[in-house]
């Protein structure tokens, strides 16, 4: 299945005028999902995929690493911040997930490594990797939605949850 | 860590639910949204044909799409006494926003009240009394019974002078031509109380005084102008932050259009930021005047255009007044009024001079003339629309600021004109429809300084939280309390007492000095503290509702949802206490003043609205604006033609004015010289604290946090009110980020948590107003101008630091607000 085209398309216009680059939304290396995510019914939180999304190895600091999570629909990124956060996985407590579709109106986020932030060109609206995805500023009603990460002894990272709605989607698992 | 709601699905909404015209009744753009509801065992699905977007929701959904609703946006309610789902999301069709929600509406249904959801809880649900030492619950019976009588003992037929009354006079919200014309009939019809005050203001009187007196509504243009422009003037405004949609859904289309903008504020606001990130920084220019010398620009502005020659002959000759003097200047007039010429005598002030005193550049003085009013290469006029707000309402000299500021508009031609206006951006919607306020007079009484010289006896509250959002709040809630509590001794001194010894004690007290407080609001505020009684009101979409946006825009709100508990529209509130006043003056044998309260055998709030504003605009009722929905019609209304009403797209196209009431329709220059920091009490504070403490909204909180204060997701963000701080001065200060600071001054004291902020210039802070822990208003000193206007924004203090950062503010995010592209 094809990412969501027109949604990045939307946002190439926006970067194209702002002169910036669409760190987020041109991915260079996404990891296919380990398990075919399906929707439930019947709990009351979702059934999310443990899914892969790469490996400690293949992150260096303060440099976006593009993933997609629950599905191939849903852009995101990984990122090793250089120093633990709340909420960090892996060795060092400083890994964070996100996904980079602004919560608002569904522009893809460009990430901002001089101070850690993902901001969208749609409304300038930004958001703090290093806080848990909180909303600096911005026109979105909820803070970044953030995966639930699990790193292995092998070093490999899987997301297993995500703690907000994503953007077009009235159900994270679809 | 931040807040996240750990949902991860919503209901979809089906087919069939129904579904209700809104516009967001927080702030002046009014957005239009729809209300969905839908009975709470129901849901639709996925395929297409089993949901309101008739779109396959088991697929990702594209950006600007229709089919997605945040968690915000979702609420499950009562409607008609039965649980319901809601959903509350912006309209793409409105005109207005195209879908666009701002961080404020988008939160709409997650504000409302719910018993399921546990959602703004704070909500009064029934009327209170001040009994056995707290406030009791009670029926409406009881308590207007009491107010009433109350009421009654100290107003006459020809003096009502003991009874001051604070009101709204707002739209949107629990306001509205229904509330404010239920409130105005009572007080200013049945009654002619002359001590009253506005919501956010100390008196009753305009803002814009001088451009109404010149004969310019403040709301002259249509939204769309802003797109048709050449060029957008912002002045001591933020609307990126205070009126989002128009910003984003109006002026930068304007911006992508190809014009230049000019800002006109001391401080450098992420409205600076983002056009610079629109229009390049070439296209920009940012005016960071030295705070409150806008009149000073604006003088020395007009002066040069006017001698360049860049001035509008043709519509100066047709649509203003010749001769000289037409309204002197006195008491009611802080500035003479008449001809261009009279204008440019007075107001004359060189590049020099002007440059001196605001602290800019002359060349920048010059460029932002020449991107206001230099004709272009061939020949032809430039267009310039401009929008100014609480910096100069709320600033230096307010009467001669926002009369220079509309000088300009006059004398470039660029009023009542395709991509022209001199506007208000405005906070609240509008909704105004009451009898003459004639009788209050101008300068109109200073209430709060009357309150707290000890005059007043009983005090009627609507709506007005003086304790967050009024100056000199220091002293202020101190005299309130304490002459409240007296009034609240005597109660508690005759527990158990009989109606008529209990109206006697409280007489007893306020002819003592007490006061009677008697509070209506939605929550129970922070000067409800001090109230006897508290009576429940509801808020726009549970009840009909109409008000008009920035542009005039009318439109009906439907209601969508019961109110809390007992409460109700503020119209019937009005309606009730007017029936008890009559009952108990009739008891009493003043008949003849007992019939001046009657009229308001309303049942409901259309009632209301067709006994007022339909009574002075008949071609409008609430059927024709249902049927014109999200856009509704500009006003005035002229006319009903093939099942619409027709409005007016903007003002004065005709080239006539008359806002002032003159018949000869000619619009007034006005001549006011720079004069310094005007109000008194200013250039002390200025000359003898070490900090600017400029103030205003966050793009985050509506309004004083009446509701906000009630909400996860903006309380995580901002449990404190912030400070923003340049990081020098917080060296110097010792204090970091998120450490919260006191900020004193010689007439209060108040708190914050610093937010460092590279880009504000030294010793010059803002700080976030209207917060329930953190009151500017607390060190806003008592100096207005000659009109009672209050200038919040000049306030000096020094900081000093209380403590480390509370924990419920440890893990904010303290990184710059500015949009980067990276």
């Amino acid at each position: 299945m094809d990412r969501c085209t027109k949604l990045v398309d939307v946002g190439r216009r926006q970067f194209l005028r702002g002169g910036a680059l669409a760190a987020a939304a041109t991915a260079t290396s996404v990891a296919l999902p380990a398990a075919p995510a399906r929707a439930q019914v019947a709990l009351a939180r979702l059934d999310y995929p443990s899914n892969r999304l790469g490996n400690v190895a293949d992150l260096k600091p303060n440099e976006p690493f593009d993933v997609t999570y629950p599905d191939e629909n849903a852009p995101g990124v990984l990122l090793k911040l250089g120093t633990s956060v709340e909420g960090g996985a892996g060795p060092d407590g400083d890994i964070v997930g996100f996904s980079t579709i602004c919560p608002h109106k569904g522009f893809p986020l460009n990430y901002v490594a001089a101070d850690r932030t993902l901001n969208c060109p749609g409304h300038y609206s930004r958001f703090d990797c290093e806080a848990g995805g909180q909303q600096i500023w911005g026109q979105a009603t909820q803070n970044l939605p953030q995966y639930a990460l699990r790193v292995d002894e092998k070093g490999d990272i899987y997301a297993e949850g995500v703690d907000e709605l994503l953007y077009g989607r009235l159900s994270n698992v679809l | 860590m931040a807040y996240k709601r750990h949902i991860d699905r919503l209901p979809i909404i089906p087919a069939d639910a129904k579904k209700h015209n809104v516009t967001c009744h927080y702030c002046i753009v009014g957005c239009g949204y729809h209300a969905y509801t839908w009975p709470v065992n129901k849901q639709g699905g996925t395929d297409a044909a089993a949901n309101a977007f008739s779109v396959n929701l088991a697929e990702q959904q594209p950006a600007d799409t229709e089919a997605w609703y945040a968690p915000s946006m979702y609420n499950v309610v009562k409607q008609n006494g039965k649980d319901v789902h809601l959903v509350i999301k912006p309209d793409h069709a409105c005109v207005v926003n195209s879908g666009l929600g701002s961080v404020r509406g988008a939160r709409m249904a997650e504000n409302r009240r719910s018993d399921k959801t546990g959602t703004q809880q704070q909500r009064l649900t029934e009327p209170m009394v001040w009994r056995y030492g707290t406030w009791q619950p009670t029926s409406w019976n009881d308590a207007l019974d009491l107010v009433a009588r109350v009421t009654a003992r100290v107003i006459d037929k020809d003096d009502e002078n003991d009874l001051f009354v604070s009101m709204f006079d707002h739209g949107g919200s629990a306001g509205g031509y229904e509330n404010t014309w239920g409130t105005g009939k009572l007080y200013f019809g049945s009654m002619k109380v002359k001590n009253c005050r506005i919501h956010n203001r100390p008196a009753y009187n305009s803002e814009v005084h001088s451009t109404r007196d010149m004969g310019v509504d403040e709301l002259n243009y249509a939204y769309e102008d802003y797109t048709k422009t050449d060029t957008i003037m912002l002045v001591g405004t933020n609307p990126l932050e205070c009126q989002t949609n128009l910003f984003l859904n109006h002026m930068v289309p304007g911006i992508r259009n190809g014009a230049k903008v000019i800002i006109v504020d001391p401080r450098r606001t992420v409205t600076a930021n983002a056009c610079e990130v629109e229009a390049g920084a070439e296209n920009v220019l940012h005016l960071a005047i030295k705070t409150g010398t806008d009149l000073a620009l604006f003088n020395t502005l007009f002066t040069y255009i006017a001698d360049q020659g860049w001035v509008d002959k043709d519509f100066i000759a047709a649509s203003t007044l010749g001769g000289d003097v037409a309204v002197p200047q006195d008491e009611a007039h802080p500035a003479a009024l008449g001809s261009f010429e009279m204008a440019r005598a007075k107001c004359n002030m060189s590049l020099a001079e002007g440059a001196s005193i605001t602290g800019l550049a002359e060349a920048d003085i010059v460029k932002a003339a020449e991107w206001i009013a230099k004709p272009k290469e061939d020949g032809s006029r430039r267009k310039c629309a401009t929008g100014y707000e609480k910096g100069i309402i709320w600033g230096n000299d307010n009467y001669r600021v926002i009369g220079a500021l509309v000088n300009i508009g006059l004398a470039t031609g660029n009023i009542g004109r395709e991509g022209g206006g001199v506007c208000r951006l405005g906070g609240h919607q509008e909704g105004y429809f009451r009898p003459s306020d004639s009788h209050v007079g101008r300068p109109a009484p200073y209430i709060d300084q009357l309150i707290i010289a000890g005059h007043g006896k009983v005090h009627h509250i609507w709506a007005n939280d003086h304790y967050k959002t009024t100056l000199n709040a220091t002293e202020f809630k101190r005299e309130y309390n304490r002459r409240t509590n007296m009034v609240k001794d005597a109660m508690d001194a005759h527990a158990g007492a009989t109606r008529e010894e209990l109206v006697e004690a409280i007489v007893g007290a306020i002819n003592a000095g007490g006061l009677f407080s008697v509070n209506v609001d939605i929550i129970h505020s922070q000067i409800g503290q001090a109230a006897h009684v508290i009576l429940p009101a509801v808020e726009s979409g549970e009840m009909n509702l109409t008000s008009m946006n920035g542009e005039r825009r009318l439109r009906l709100v439907e209601k969508y949802m019961d109110g809390p508990g007992n409460a109700k529209p503020d119209c019937l509130i009005a309606a009730g206490l007017a029936q008890n006043l009559e009952r108990v003056l009739r008891e009493d044998g003043r008949e003849a003043y007992a019939d001046q309260f009657k009229g308001y055998d309303w049942t409901t709030e259309e009632d209301a609205f067709m006994d007022g504003y339909h009574s002075g605009n008949p071609e409008v009722t609430y059927d024709r604006l249902r049927a014109m929905g999200n856009n509704g019609v500009q006003e005035p209304v002229v006319g009903f033609e093939n099942g619409q009403l027709v409005g007016t797209k903007r003002l004065y196209t005709d080239g006539k004015f008359t806002r002032h009431g003159r018949e000869d329709g000619k619009a007034l220059f006005c001549g006011g010289e720079w004069r310094g920091m005007q109000a008194p009490g200013k250039a002390y504070q200025r000359d003898n604290f070490a900090f600017l403490i400029n103030n205003g909204r966050a793009n985050v909180i509506w309004q004083n946090w009446f509701l906000d204060k009630a909400n996860d997701f903006v309380s995580d963000r901002f449990p404190i009110p912030y400070i923003e701080i340049n990081p020098e001065d917080m060296a110097e200060l010792g204090v970091k980020a998120g450490d919260l600071v006191e900020v004193f001054n010689d007439v209060g004291a108040t708190q914050a948590l610093v937010y460092p902020t590279p880009t504000a210039r030294r010793k010059e802070t803002f700080m976030v107003f209207g917060a329930p822990n953190g009151a500017q208003g607390n060190i806003v000193n008592a100096g207005t101008n000659e009109l009672i206007l209050p200038n919040y924004k000049h306030t000096w203090a020094n900081i000093r630091k209380i403590s480390d950062a509370p924990a419920s503010a440890a893990d904010l995010s303290f990184k710059s607000m500015e949009y980067s592209a990276g």
